[in-house]
C-alpha cells in the first residue's frame, strides 16, 4: 500500500498541472509527465535528455571554437605589436634588466585591413622572439660580443663564461687537417642530397655515440637523421611528439634554450618541475608526478618528459636507477622521452659512468622502445659548433620517418657531412681528439673547483659536460631572484664575467649560477678566480 | 489502474537515481566520446598496451610528398636513365637543377688553391676558426658576398646591405620562417596559381598557416590581374581568414617567366591598400636569359622613401638554383624590416648555414669578374637549351608558355587529354612516365587551375640526354598522330 500511496499523490499533482488545458491536449501533455513522475523508463529519458542536451552544447561549442586559432599557446592580439610577457620570467627580471628598444610608436597603430599607409604586423610568435631578447642571456652575450676578452689584445675584456660559444681554441694542437686525406670533389657533393644525412656519416655518428657509451649499445645508422643543430633536433622532436597547447614536462633546473627551441614556434609549453639543493639537484619522482597531475587538472596534456644526460647545467650523470624511474613513469602515463645526450662524450670524470636511455630499452619491448628519443649533438663532443651537425635517434618509426620529412627544413650542408664523414672515420683521429678533450675538461674543472673553494664557493660535483653548477647564495643582498640578478649584474660589469643565472634556467632557489669551462684554458682559471674574488669582496663589504 | 509494472517505492527510486544518473551518464559519455572522438572526459590512460601517440603535424600528410610531384621522382629513383649503363631508364625532367655551368665552377676552384676552397683563405689553419665559429649573424665577409653577387645579378639596379640579410640552410626554410614571422596559425598567404608545389610543404605544414591561391590562366600568360588579386583576397574574407601576405616567385616557377614590372608595382600597390606583406621568392633570379628582362621588386622599392611601404617587402634568395649547388643548403632573407631581421635571424638558430660553406662560398663570391663572367656564361647557356627543346617540341607538335628564365619550360599537352580534368590531366601523366619513361611535373601538382600543362626541366641533363628526352617525345607524338 505504500508503494501505490505516493504513486497516487504525484499523479494528482500532474493531473492538476495538466488540468489548465483542453481535454486532449492536457492528455497529450500528462501522459508523458505522468511517465517521467512515475518512472517508467521516465527516469531514464528525464535523465538523459538533459544530459544529452549538456553534452551536445558542449559538442557544439567545441565545435565553434575548433575553428579559430589554436588556443593552447597565449596568442596575442594581432592588432598590437607589444606580445604578452615571457611567462617564465618574473616582473623583478624584466625591470632590472634593459629592455629591447621596440618602437613603441607601433603597438598603437591600428592594423585592419582598410588603413592604408600603416605598418604591416609581424605575427605573434616573432613578437614573442622580439621581447625575449632582453633576458640575461641574451644582455650577457651582447656584452662579451662588444668586449670580448683576449689575453693580449684586450685582458680587460669580458670573459665568456655563459654558454659554450667558443671563440678561441689554441689548445687544439691536433689538426684535423691532416685527418682529411681526400680532397673534396665539387661534383660529388654539389647536386641535392637525402636531409636527413647521408647514410656513411650516419654510420660515422653512429660509432661515436656507441664510443661515448663504451660500446654497450651499438646504435643503428638507420634510426638516425642528422640536422643542423641541437636546437634543430630539438624542435624537430617538439613539433613530432606534441601538438600546439600540449606540454613537456622538464625537471628544473634545465638548459636555457629549451624555452626557445620548444616553445618558439611549436606553440608547446613547457611545465618546469622543480627539483632542490638538497637533493643534490637529483629528479624526485615525486614531484615529478605531482607536476603532471597539476597540469592534467589545469587541463593541459603532457606529452613528454626532456631530460638531459650528463646534466645541463649541473653536470650530473643519471644513474640507472634514475633511468629506470623514469621509463615506468613515461610508461604509466604513456607519454614520450626525449633525452638529450650531447654531451654524452664529454664525461670527465675518472670512472665517471654514463648510461644511455638507449641501453634501458635495449631489454625492453617494442612499445616501451617507441617512446624513447635521444638527441645527440656532434659538435659538442668534436667541439666543431661551427659544423650544425646534429642528430635524432628513435626507435620509433613514425616519428623518424615525419623527421626525415622535416629535415628538408633545416639540414646539414653536404661539403660539411663529406668533411665529417672524412673526419670522423679514422678511429685514430677520432680517439686521440677526445681523449685529449677529456682530459682537458678534467684539468680545468679541478682547477676551477679548487679555486672557487678557496673563495667559498661550492659547486654541485659536475661530472660531465662543459658547465659548472655555482652555488653563490652567501653573496646575494636578498635572497631572491631580485638579489640574483643584482649579483649577475655585479659579476657581468665589475667581475667582467658572463654567467648564467640560475633564473634563465628556471632554477627555483635563487643564487644557483651555470659556469661553462670548455672555452678556457688553464692559464685563465687564475683570472677567472681574481674576478670573480673582486666581486666577492665587494659583495661582503 | 496499475498500467505500470510494480516498481519500488519513489522514495527508493530517488535514492537510487543518482546511482543510476550516474552509470546513464556514464555510459552515453562513453558512446558518444566514441562516437565523436572527443576527448570529453580526462580519463587516466590505463597501461593496456596503449601505443604512444604523435602529434598532429608528424602524422598530416601535408608534407605532400605523395603527390604525384613526388611520386615521379620515386619511379625514377628506381630505374634511373644513364647514357651507357641504362638507356632506357626513367629521364629526370622533374628536377629543376642548374647543371649546366658546373664546369666554370669546377675550373674555378681548381685554379686556386683547393685547400683554399675547403678551409677559406686561410688554408688548413683557418679550420679551426671556420670550426667554432656558429654565430647567427653569419660571416660578414659572407654576407658581403652574397650582397654583392644578388647586386650583380641585377646589373646594380638595386643596392643590398649586408646587415640585412639572414642566412637559411635553403631557401626552403628562408620560405618556412617568414612565414612563421608574418603570420599566425590559421591566417593565409596569397599565392599566384601555378606555383611550385614545395610551396605547401614549406609555408604550410609546421605553420598552421593556409594558402589561398591567386588564380592565373592562360588568357594572359598566367600574369597576375588586379581582378584575380582581388577576388583571392574577397575569397580569404568571406571564409573570415586574415590575409596577412602576397608570396610570389619571380622569375615564376614552374612557369619560367618573369614578372612584369608594371605587375609588380600593382602587386605593391595591393598590398600597401590592404596593409600586408609582400615576399618575392627571387631563387630563379639568376637565371634570367637576358638581364634586362628581369625586374626585382628590390628596384621597385629602391627608389621608395617611405619606410611603411618599404617594410613590407621581403626577397628570399638562395644559391642552389643559379650556382646550382642545392647540396650546399644556402638560402637568404633579405628584408627591408629591421624587425623581421631581427626576428628572422634569431630564429634561424634552427637553420643555420655551416660555417666551413660560409668559408668556402666567400671568397669565391666576392671575386666579382668570376662572378660577372659566370652569369653572363650561365644565362647564355641556359637560353640556348631552352631554344633546344622549345624547338625540339615545336615540330613535335607542341607549344610551350613563351618563357624567359628558369631552368623548365612550361608545356601544354591540353590537346591530348581525353577529358579536361585532373584525372585525365593525371593519366597523361602516367603515360608518359611508364611509355616515355619520362618524369615531368603535372600542372595539377602545382595547382594550376587549367588542366593539361606540364613543367619540364632541362637543366639538370647533359645535351645528348636532352636530345634523346626529345626523340621519345616525337616518337610518342608520331604513334599518337598515326592512330
Amino acid at each position: 500500500m505504500t508503494r501505490t500511496e505516493p504513486n497516487r499523490s504525484s499523479k494528482s499533482e500532474s493531473e492538476n498541472s495538466g488540468g489548465g488545458g483542453g481535454g486532449t491536449t492536457a492528455m497529450r501533455v500528462i501522459v508523458p509527465l505522468q511517465g517521467v513522475v512515475q518512472g517508467r523508463g521516465g527516469l531514464f529519458l528525464g535523465s538523459v535528455i538533459p544530459c544529452a542536451f549538456f553534452y551536445f552544447l558542449q559538442f557544439y561549442l567545441k565545435r565553434n571554437r575548433k575553428n579559430e586559432p589554436d588556443s593552447g599557446e597565449p596568442i596575442p592580439n594581432p592588432d598590437s605589436d607589444s606580445a604578452s610577457p615571457d611567462p617564465t620570467r618574473s616582473q623583478s627580471v624584466g625591470n632590472l634588466t634593459e629592455l629591447a628598444s621596440l618602437p613603441r610608436s607601433l603597438s598603437r597603430i591600428l592594423l585592419s585591413p582598410r588603413l592604408s599607409g600603416g605598418a604591416a604586423s609581424v605575427s605573434g610568435r616573432a613578437s614573442c622572439v622580439i621581447k625575449g631578447g632582453d633576458s640575461p642571456y641574451h644582455v650577457g652575450q651582447k656584452r662579451v660580443e662588444e668586449d670580448p676578452y683576449d689575453e693580449s689584445g684586450n685582458p680587460d675584456g669580458v670573459i665568456e663564461l655563459g654558454s659554450a660559444h667558443t671563440t678561441k681554441m689554441d689548445w687544439v694542437s691536433e689538426d684535423p687537417g691532416e685527418a682529411i686525406s681526400d680532397g673534396l670533389c665539387m661534383s660529388g657533393i654539389a647536386s641535392y642530397e637525402p636531409c636527413h644525412g647521408l647514410i656513411e656519416l650516419k654510420t660515422a655518428v653512429a660509432g661515436f655515440m656507441s664510443e661515448a657509451t663504451k660500446n654497450s649499445v651499438s646504435f643503428d645508422p638507420s634510426q638516425l637523421v642528422l640536422t643542423s643543430g641541437a636546437a634543430s633536433a630539438i624542435e624537430i622532436l617538439s613539433f613530432c611528439l606534441a601538438d600546439s597547447g600540449n606540454a613537456f614536462l622538464v625537471p628544473t633546473p634545465c638548459s636555457p634554450g629549451y624555452d626557445r627551441d620548444v616553445k618558439w614556434r611549436t606553440g608547446v609549453d613547457l611545465i618546469h618541475v622543480p627539483c632542490r639543493s638538497a637533493d643534490n639537484f637529483n629528479i624526485s619522482m615525486l614531484v615529478l608526478d605531482r607536476g603532471f597531475y597539476l597540469a592534467k587538472k589545469r587541463g593541459v596534456k603532457i606529452r613528454g618528459v626532456i631530460i638531459s644526460n650528463p646534466w645541463n647545467p649541473t653536470g650530473t650523470l643519471l644513474t640507472r636507477e634514475n633511468l629506470y624511474a623514469l621509463l615506468d613513469f613515461a610508461r604509466e602515463r604513456n607519454i614520450h622521452i626525449i633525452s638529450n645526450e650531447v654531451f654524452a662524450g664529454s664525461v670527465h670524470e675518472e670512472g665517471g659512468e654514463f648510461v644511455s636511455m638507449a641501453e634501458i630499452v635495449d631489454t625492453e619491448e617494442n612499445v616501451d622502445r617507441e617512446r624513447v628519443h635521444i638527441i645527440y649533438d656532434l659538435s659538442k663532443d668534436l667541439s666543431f659548433p661551427g659544423l650544425r651537425t646534429a642528430a635524432i635517434y628513435s626507435f620509433n618509426e613514425s616519428v623518424l620517418s615525419a623527421s626525415r620529412k622535416l629535415t628538408t627544413l633545416s639540414p646539414v650542408s653536404s661539403p660539411t657531412q663529406h668533411l665529417l664523414i672524412s673526419a670522423i672515420s679514422s678511429p685514430k683521429f677520432v680517439q686521440r681528439f677526445v681523449k685529449t678533450n677529456r682530459e682537458r675538461l678534467m684539468r680545468v674543472y679541478t682547477e676551477l673547483v679548487k679555486g672557487l673553494k678557496e673563495l667559498g664557493i661550492e659547486c654541485t660535483r659536475s661530472s660531465g659536460g662543459f658547465f659548472c653548477w655555482v652555488d653563490m647564495r652567501g653573496f646575494m643582498s636578498s635572497y631572491s631572484e631580485k638579489g640574483e640578478i643584482e649579483l649577475w649584474n655585479k659579476l657581468l660589469n665589475i667581475g667582467k664575467i658572463n654567467v648564467i643565472p640560475g633564473s634563465c634556467c628556471h632554477c627555483i632557489e635563487p643564487g644557483w649560477f651555470r659556469l661553462c669551462f670548455s672555452n678556457l684554458s688553464e692559464t685563465d682559471v687564475p683570472v677567472v678566480m681574481n674576478r670573480i674574488r673582486k666581486v666577492c669582496e665587494t659583495c661582503k663589504s | 489502474t496499475s498500467t505500470h509494472f510494480s516498481l519500488p517505492s519513489l522514495q527508493s527510486i530517488f535514492s537510487l537515481s543518482p546511482i543510476v544518473f550516474r552509470a546513464v551518464t556514464y555510459h552515453v559519455f562513453k558512446a558518444l566520446k566514441k562516437k565523436m572522438g572527443l576527448p570529453l572526459m580526462m580519463e587516466r590512460s590505463s597501461n593496456n598496451n596503449n601505443v604512444v601517440e604523435l602529434s598532429r603535424v608528424a602524422v598530416s600528410d601535408t608534407h605532400g610528398e605523395d603527390s604525384p610531384y613526388f611520386a615521379g621522382w620515386k619511379a625514377y629513383d628506381e630505374n634511373p636513365y644513364e647514357e651507357s649503363h641504362n638507356p632506357s631508364g626513367v629521364i629526370q625532367m622533374g628536377l629543376a637543377e642548374n647543371q649546366v655551368s658546373f664546369d666554370l665552377l669546377e675550373s674555378y676552384l681548381a685554379k686556386k688553391n683547393p685547400e683554399v676552397s675547403m678551409w677559406g683563405s686561410k688554408g688548413a689553419p683557418g679550420f679551426r676558426e671556420n670550426a667554432l665559429f656558429q654565430d647567427y649573424h653569419g660571416l660578414k665577409s659572407f654576407r658581403q658576398a652574397m650582397a654583392s653577387f644578388m647586386q650583380q645579378i641585377r646589373g646594380g639596379k638595386a643596392r643590398f646591405d649586408p646587415d640585412r640579410i639572414v642566412l637559411t640552410a635553403g631557401a626552403t626554410a628562408a620560405n618556412e620562417l617568414l612565414t612563421f614571422i608574418l603570420a599566425d596559425p590559421n591566417d593565409a598567404l596569397l599565392v599566384p596559381t601555378p606555383y611550385y608545389p614545395g610551396f605547401d610543404r614549406d609555408l604550410r605544414w609546421r605553420t598552421g598557416v593556409r594558402i589561398v591561391p591567386i588564380h592565373c590562366d592562360s588568357s594572359n600568360h598566367f600574369q597576375i590581374t588586379p581582378e584575380a588579386l582581388e577576388q583571392a583576397y574577397q575569397t580569404a574574407r568571406d571564409a573570415n581568414i586574415r590575409v596577412r601576405g602576397v608570396l610570389i616567385t619571380n622569375p615564376s616557377n614552374p612557369l619560367g617567366a618573369t614578372v612584369q614590372k608594371k605587375v609588380l608595382e600593382d602587386l605593391l600597390d595591393f598590398c600597401v591598400r590592404m596593409n600586408i606583406h609582400l615576399v618575392s621568392d627571387e631563387i630563379y633570379s639568376g637565371s634570367v636569359f637576358h638581364a634586362s628582362e628581369f625586374t626585382s621588386v628590390a628596384e621597385i622599392v629602391e627608389n621608395i622613401d617611405d619606410v611603411s611601404v618599404k617594410e613590407r617587402v621581403h626577397i628570399v634568395y638562395s644559391l642552389s638554383k643559379d650556382l646550382g649547388l642545392p647540396g650546399f643548403r644556402v638560402g637568404t632573407i633579405y628584408s627591408y624590416n629591421d624587425n623581421v631581421v631581427r626576428t628572422a635571424r634569431r630564429m634561424s638558430s634552427f637553420t643555420l648555414v655551416s660555417s666551413q660553406t660560409q668559408h668556402m662560398l666567400a671568397s669565391m663570391l666576392s671575386d666579382e669578374e668570376f662572378t660577372e663572367k659566370y652569369i653572363r656564361i650561365n644565362r647564355e647557356r641556359l637560353r640556348r637549351r631552352y631554344e633546344t627543346i622549345v624547338e625540339g617540341l615545336k615540330k613535335a607538335g607542341i607549344e610551350c608558355l613563351k618563357g624567359n628564365a628558369g631552368l623548365f619550360c612550361w608545356m601544354n599537352l591540353g590537346f591530348l587529354l581525353d577529358t579536361k580534368t585532373k584525372q585525365g590531366e593525371l593519366e597523361l601523366w602516367d603515360v608518359i612516365l611508364k611509355e616515355l619513361k619520362l618524369n615531368i611535373s603535372p600542372g595539377s601538382s602545382c595547382h594550376c587551375s587549367e588542366y593539361g600543362w606540364f613543367r619540364v626541366c632541362f637543366a639538370n641533363m647533359s645535351e645528348k640526354t636532352l636530345e634523346i628526352a626529345l626523340e621519345r617525345i616525337h616518337e610518342f607524338m608520331d604513334r599518337r598522330r598515326g592512330f
